[in-house]
C-alpha cells in the first residue's frame, strides 16, 4: 500500500488529534489562539499544493484500488483545504458563543475536512460511504454545538433522522449494485455496467446511491433539511455544510456518475435535467418569502444546487469543468456572506434580515462584502457567479442540439436567476436602504477575521475577470475524469 | 500607441473612478460630485477626440479604428478575448455616451441622500454603457452591458420618485433581465455554431466565419427570434415596452438620461451588428413582423403618450415612440433605412437626455410633474423654457435637428422597400403628427397659459445648471446642420452589413431593394 499518495489526508487527521490534545494543555485563554494555528496549519497545507511537495499532485491509486488520486481529486482537495481554514477562522469569530469544547468544534471541522479529502479520492463503495459517514457523522455534532439553542437541537435532530435515513437508502443501493454485479470498485464496475443497464435491480441499486448523494447536495426531492439546518446550526457549521459538504456531494457524485456508470448515466440525461430544472425552481420560489438570512441562504443553496446539476446533466466535459468552476466561485461566495453574518449579526438572537440595518454604517467593509456575495450569487458581471452561471448554460446549450429537453433546462435556469433577483436584491436594500441608524456601534473585526472577507472578495474579483487559470486547472481535473462516450 | 489608450481610457476611467470613490469617507459629498463631473467631462473629451481622430485614424484588417486589448481579462481557451474597437457603426453611439454621461452627471446635484453611492453607481453605469459600445468580443459586449443595467434597477429603487417606485423598480428589472438573458442564450447559441476548435467571441472573426458559412436554418430559427426577442424587450418594442415609461418616470434624472438615451440603444445596435447579418435569411423573413411591431411603437405608444397627465410619462412614452422609428429603419434593410436607424439612434440619445434632464429640473423646482398643475412656467424658467421648446421641436422633426435627419432617412429608406410601405406611410403619419400632437401639447400645458401663484419663487438654472442642456442642444443642431460628420462614417458600415443580409435574397422584394440601392 502507498501510503505517500494519502500523506496530505494523514497530515490532516494529524493535525485534528494534535488539535484535541492540545487543548488537554493549552490554558482556556489561549484557545482561540488554537483555532488561529490550526486555520494556519490548513492554509499552509493549501499553499503547499501549490509550491511544494504535496501528494495531491501524483497520480495513481492505493489501498487496493480504493483510493485514487489524480487532477481531479486534486482540485476538490485544494477545494477542501482552503473552504477549512476559511471556516476555522469564522468559528474562531464564533467561539465566544460555543459554551463548551471549542476545541473539539476545531478538531471536528478537521475530521469532517478528512472526510471531505478522503471522498474526493473515493474510487469504490467503501471509500465511497465511508467518506460520506465520516462527514455526515462529523456534521450531526456540528450542527448542534450550540446545545443551548433550540433552533440548533431542532436542526440538528433534523439532520439526524434525514442523513441516516440516506444513509440507509445508500447503503441499500451499494448492496443492491454489488449484489447485482459482485464489483465494488468503480473501473471495474464501469467495465460491466453496461451489461447491466437493463437490470432493474441493478437501476434501483444506482437510483438509492443518488438519492444519498441528492441529499449531500440538497438536490430536490431530497432538500427538505437545509432551510431548517442552515437556520439551526452555528454559523461555521452552516459554511462549511454549503461548502464543504455540498462540494463532496458533488465529487462523489460526478465520479459515481461518469467513472463508475458511465453507460447507463448516458441514457439519465432526462432524469438530470428534471431533478435539475425542479431543484432551481425549488429553491428559488421558497426562499423569496423568507425573513432569516441563514434560511434564505439554505434555500439559495438548493438553488445553486440546481445550477450545479446543469453542468451535470449536460453530461460533458464541458458541464464537468463548470461544475467545478461554478463550485470554486460559490466557495468564495458563500463563506462570505456567511462570514458577514458570524461578525455582524453576533448580537442578535436570530439572523433577521431587517438586522443588516445600518449595517453600511457600522461596517462598510461588511456592508459590501456583503452586498458583492449577493450579487455573485445572483450571477451579475464582473464577478465569480456571472462567469460561472455563463459556463454551465453555455455547457447546456451545447447540448441542445442532440435533446431539446437542453433547451427547456437552460430556460428554467434563466427563469431561476430573474426570480433570485427578487430576494438577492432584498438583502442589498434591507443593507443600504432601511431607516438610518445613526446610533448603532461600529463593527470590530479581528484581523484573521478581515483576512477571510479580504480574500472572499479577492477571489469573486478574481474568479470574475480573470478566468483563464482557473479555467484551465477545472478542464485538466475533468480531463482526468474522462469524458463518457455517447 | 495614444489613440490605443485613448479608447480604453473612455471606458475605464469612469470605472477607476467608481473604484477610487468607493474609498472616499462618505461626509465628503462635494468630492464625489466633482469627481463624477470631472471624470465624465474628461470621457466627453476623450470621446470628441476620438471620434475627431476617426477619418485619420489607421483601420486594421476588420474595418476597426483604434483597436485596443486588455489582454489579462478574458479566458483563451474559450475565445474570450476583452478587445475594444470603433468603426462607422459606434463611433457616433460612442461619442454620444460619453456626451450624455456627462450631461447626466451635472444633471445630479438634484441628489441630496447617500451620494457616495449614487455616483459610483453612475460611474459604474457610464463605464459599463461605453465598454458594451465598444467591445468587439461578444462576451465583454454583454459582459458590459450588464454591469450598466444594474445600477439603473438600483438607482430607480432607491433615488426614485413617485408612488409607484417599488413596483416600477420590480417591473424594470425583471423586463430587462429577462431580455438579456434571452439575448445571452441566443449569443451563446451562436458562439456554438462554430466548430469546436475554431470558437471564439471575437465579434470580426465572427463576421468573417459567418460571411462564409451560413448557419442552417432551423439554427437562425432558434437563435434570431432568441436575439430579437431579447434585445426587442431591451429596446421597449411594442408590446414590450410597457416597463419603459413607467421605469424612467420614476428613475431619478441621471438614470433615464443615461438609460433611455444611451444603453437602451445597445438592443438595437445588438440587432444591427449580431443578429440580422448573422442570420440573414430567418431575419428577412422577420422583417415584415419588426415593421409592424414598429408601428405599434409609433402609433400606439405615440397615442398612450397623447393621453398622459404626467410630463414625465409623457416624454417616457414618446422616447418609446421613437423607437418604431429605428425599427422601421431596420426592417428596410437598405443602405439608407439603416444608416438613418443609427442616425436616430444617436439623436435620440441627446434627445432624451435632454427631454429627462428637462423634466428632472422642473420636477426639483416644482415636485411635480402633472401637467395639470404646471402651466406658465416659461415666464420664470426662461433658460428651461426654450430648451424644453427646442426639444419638442426636435422630437416632432424639425429640420435643423439631427433627428430631422434620421426621420427623414429611414423614410427614404423605408420607401424604397415596396411591402413596407403602407407601414411607411402609418409610420410618417404617425411621427410627424401624434409626435407634433404630444409634443406641443406638454408644451402649452406646461409652460405656456397662465402661471400658478404657486410657481412664483421658482429660479431659473444658474450658468452651471445650463451647460448640461446647452451641451446637447449644441450636439443636436451641430449634426443636424452637418450630418455628413456622422452619416459619411456609417454609411460604409451599413453597407457592408447590409450586403451580408442580403448576400442571398430570400424574398423579391430585398433583392429589389439591393438593385435600388445600387443603382444610386
Amino acid at each position: 500500500m502507498n501510503l505517500s499518495l494519502m500523506s496530505l489526508e494523514i497530515s490532516v487527521v494529524v493535525l485534528g488529534i494534535v488539535v484535541l490534545l492540545a487543548d488537554l494543555w493549552m490554558p482556556a485563554e489561549r484557545k482561540r489562539m488554537l483555532g488561529y494555528a490550526a486555520a494556519a496549519a490548513l492554509g499552509l497545507l493549501f499553499v503547499n499544493t501549490f509550491v511544494g511537495q504535496c501528494s495531491c499532485n501524483s497520480d495513481g491509486t492505493t489501498a487496493g484500488g480504493m483510493f485514487i488520486q489524480d487532477a481531479f481529486s486534486g482540485f476538490f482537495k485544494r477545494f477542501f483545504l482552503l473552504a477549512a481554514a476559511l471556516v476555522l477562522v469564522l468559528a474562531v469569530e464564533f467561539s465566544d458563543r460555543i459554551a463548551a469544547g471549542v476545541s473539539e468544534y476545531y478538531s471536528l471541522i478537521i475530521f469532517a475536512l478528512a472526510g471531505m479529502l478522503f471522498a474526493a479520492s473515493a474510487n469504490d463503495f467503501t471509500m465511497l460511504f465511508v467518506s460520506i459517514e465520516l462527514i455526515t457523522i462529523t456534521f450531526y455534532v456540528l450542527t448542534i454545538f450550540t446545545r443551548g439553542k433550540v433552533t440548533s437541537l431542532e436542526a440538528g435532530v433534523k439532520y439526524l433522522i434525514l442523513g441516516a435515513l440516506s444513509s440507509a437508502f445508500m447503503i441499500y443501493g451499494i448492496a443492491l449494485v454489488w449484489g447485482t454485479t459482485g464489483k465494488f470498485n468503480f473501473n471495474e464496475l464501469a467495465a460491466v455496467s453496461s451489461q447491466f443497464a437493463e437490470n432493474k435491480l441493478f437501476l434501483f441499486g444506482v437510483l438509492f446511491i443518488l438519492v444519498g448523494l441528492g441529499f449531500k447536495i440538497a438536490a430536490f426531492p431530497f432538500q427538505m433539511w437545509t432551510p431548517d439546518v442552515y437556520q439551526g446550526a452555528p454559523t461555521p457549521t452552516a459554511a462549511f455544510l454549503a461548502v464543504g459538504s455540498k462540494a463532496a456531494g458533488f465529487v462523489l457524485l460526478l465520479r459515481f456518475l461518469f467513472v463508475a456508470i458511465p453507460s447507463v448515466t448516458a441514457h439519465w440525461d432526462k432524469l438530470l435535467i428534471i431533478v435539475s430544472a425542479i431543484t432551481i425552481l425549488y429553491g428559488n420560489l421558497c426562499a423569496i418569502p423568507q425573513r432569516n438570512l441563514k434560511r434564505l441562504l439554505g434555500y439559495s443553496s438548493i438553488a445553486h444546487a440546481g445550477y450545479l446539476l446543469l453542468g451535470v446533466a449536460a453530461l460533458t466535459g464541458a458541464g464537468q469543468a463548470a461544475v467545478l468552476y461554478y463550485l470554486g466561485g460559490y466557495l468564495f461566495t458563500t463563506l462570505a456572506a456567511f462570514a458577514v453574518i458570524a461578525i455582524a449579526m453576533r448580537h442578535l438572537d436570530s439572523e433577521d434580515i431587517g438586522g443588516l440595518a445600518g449595517l453600511h454604517q457600522r461596517s462598510p467593509l461588511l456592508a459590501a462584502t456583503l452586498t458583492i456575495a449577493m450579487v455573485s450569487l445572483a450571477g451579475i458581471p464582473p464577478l465569480a457567479g456571472f462567469f460561472g452561471k455563463f459556463l454551465l448554460l453555455k455547457a447546456v446549450i451545447e447540448q441542445g442540439a442532440t435533446n431539446h429537453g437542453y433547451y427547456c433546462l437552460a430556460f428554467t435556469a434563466l427563469v431561476g436567476v430573474v426570480i433570485s433577483l427578487y430576494y438577492y436584491f432584498g438583502v442589498v436594500r434591507a443593507i443600504y436602504f432601511s431607516k438610518e441608524t445613526p446610533d448603532a456601534p461600529p463593527i470590530t473585526m479581528s484581523l484573521p477575521a478581515k483576512l477571510v472577507i479580504v480574500i472572499c472578495l479577492a477571489g469573486m474579483f478574481y474568479l470574475g475577470l480573470f478566468p483563464s487559470k482557473m479555467l484551465n486547472l477545472a478542464s485538466e481535473a475533468t480531463f482526468a475524469l474522462g469524458l463518457i462516450a455517447r | 500607441m495614444i489613440s490605443m489608450t485613448t479608447l480604453t481610457l473612455i471606458f475605464a476611467l469612469p470605472l477607476l473612478a467608481a473604484i477610487v470613490l468607493a474609498f472616499v469617507p462618505r461626509n465628503l459629498g462635494f468630492v464625489m460630485r466633482a469627481g463624477a463631473v470631472g471624470v465624465t467631462f474628461v470621457t466627453m473629451l476623450l470621446g470628441i477626440l476620438m471620434f475627431w481622430q476617426f477619418n485619420g485614424a489607421a483601420v486594421d484588417a476588420n474595418g476597426y479604428k483604434f483597436v485596443s486589448t486588455i489582454p489579462w481579462l478574458g479566458a483563451e481557451s474559450l475565445g474570450i478575448a476583452c478587445k475594444f474597437g470603433v468603426d462607422g457603426l459606434n463611433v457616433g453611439l460612442v461619442l454620444m455616451g460619453a456626451i450624455v454621461a456627462f450631461a447626466a452627471a451635472c444633471c445630479s446635484f438634484e441628489i441630496k441622500t447617500r451620494e457616495k453611492e449614487f455616483y459610483i453607481l453612475l460611474l459604474t453605469m457610464t463605464g459599463g454603457i461605453l465598454g458594451a459600445f465598444m467591445s468587439t468580443d461578444l462576451f465583454f459586449f454583454y459582459f458590459f452591458h450588464e454591469l450598466a443595467l444594474v445600477p439603473t434597477f438600483i438607482m430607480i429603487g432607491v433615488w426614485g420618485r413617485g408612488e409607484r417606485k417599488n413596483f416600477a423598480t420590480f417591473q424594470i428589472t425583471i423586463y430587462l433581465s429577462i431580455g438579456a438573458l434571452l439575448a445571452l442564450i441566443g449569443l451563446i447559441a451562436l458562439y456554438l455554431q462554430l466548430p469546436v476548435d475554431a470558437r471564439t467571441f471575437d465579434i470580426p472573426t465572427l463576421t468573417k466565419y459567418f460571411t462564409e458559412h451560413t448557419i442552417a436554418h432551423s439554427a437562425q430559427m432558434l437563435i434570431f427570434p432568441l436575439l430579437l426577442l431579447g434585445f426587442g424587450i431591451l429596446v421597449s418594442l411594442w408590446p414590450f415596452h410597457s416597463w419603459a415609461a413607467l421605469g424612467y418616470g420614476s428613475a431619478p434624472s441621471a438614470t433615464a438620461m443615461l438609460h433611455a438615451g444611451v444603453l437602451k440603444k445597445f438592443g438595437l445596435y445588438g440587432l444591427i451588428r449580431i443578429a440580422i447579418p448573422f442570420c440573414p435569411e430567418v431575419a428577412q423573413s422577420h422583417l415584415q413582423l419588426i415593421a409592424w411591431l414598429a408601428l405599434g411603437n409609433v402609433l400606439y405608444v405615440g397615442w398612450v403618450a397623447m393621453k398622459q397627465k404626467n410630463l414625465n410619462l409623457l416624454i417616457g412614452n414618446s422616447s418609446v415612440a421613437h423607437m418604431g422609428m429605428i425599427f422601421l429603419g431596420i426592417a428596410s434593410l437598405n443602405l439608407i433605412g439603416v444608416t438613418g436607424a443609427v442616425v436616430i439612434m444617436i439623436a435620440h440619445g441627446f434627445l432624451a437626455a435632454l427631454t429627462f434632464g428637462l423634466s428632472g429640473y422642473i420636477y426639483n423646482q416644482t415636485g411635480t410633474l402633472e401637467m395639470s398643475e404646471l402651466g406658465g412656467l416659461a415666464k420664470k424658467l426662461r433658460f428651461i423654457g426654450v430648451a424644453f421648446v427646442m426639444a419638442a421641436m426636435a422630437g416632432c422633426g424639425l429640420p435643423g435637428f439631427l433627428n430631422f435627419v434620421g426621420e427623414a432617412t429611414v423614410f427614404f429608406g423605408a420607401w424604397q422597400v415596396p411591402a413596407l410601405r403602407t407601414v411607411t406611410v402609418l409610420a410618417v403619419w404617425g411621427a410627424l403628427i401624434i409626435g407634433a400632437v404630444y409634443m406641443l401639447r406638454a408644451v402649452r400645458a406646461a409652460l405656456h397659459g397662465p402661471i400658478s401663484d404657486k410657481w412664483v419663487n421658482l429660479s431659473d438654472a444658474n450658468l452651471w445648471r445650463k451647460l448640461p442642456y446647452a451641451i446637447l442642444i449644441v450636439s443636436l443642431l451641430v449634426f443636424g446642420f452637418f450630418p455628413k460628420l456622422i452619416t459619411e462614417k456609417i454609411k460604409p458600415v451599413t453597407e457592408q452589413i447590409v450586403n451580408m443580409a442580403t448576400v442571398k435574397p430570400a424574398t423579391p422584394a430585398s433583392s429589389e431593394t439591393v438593385v435600388m440601392v445600387e443603382s444610386k
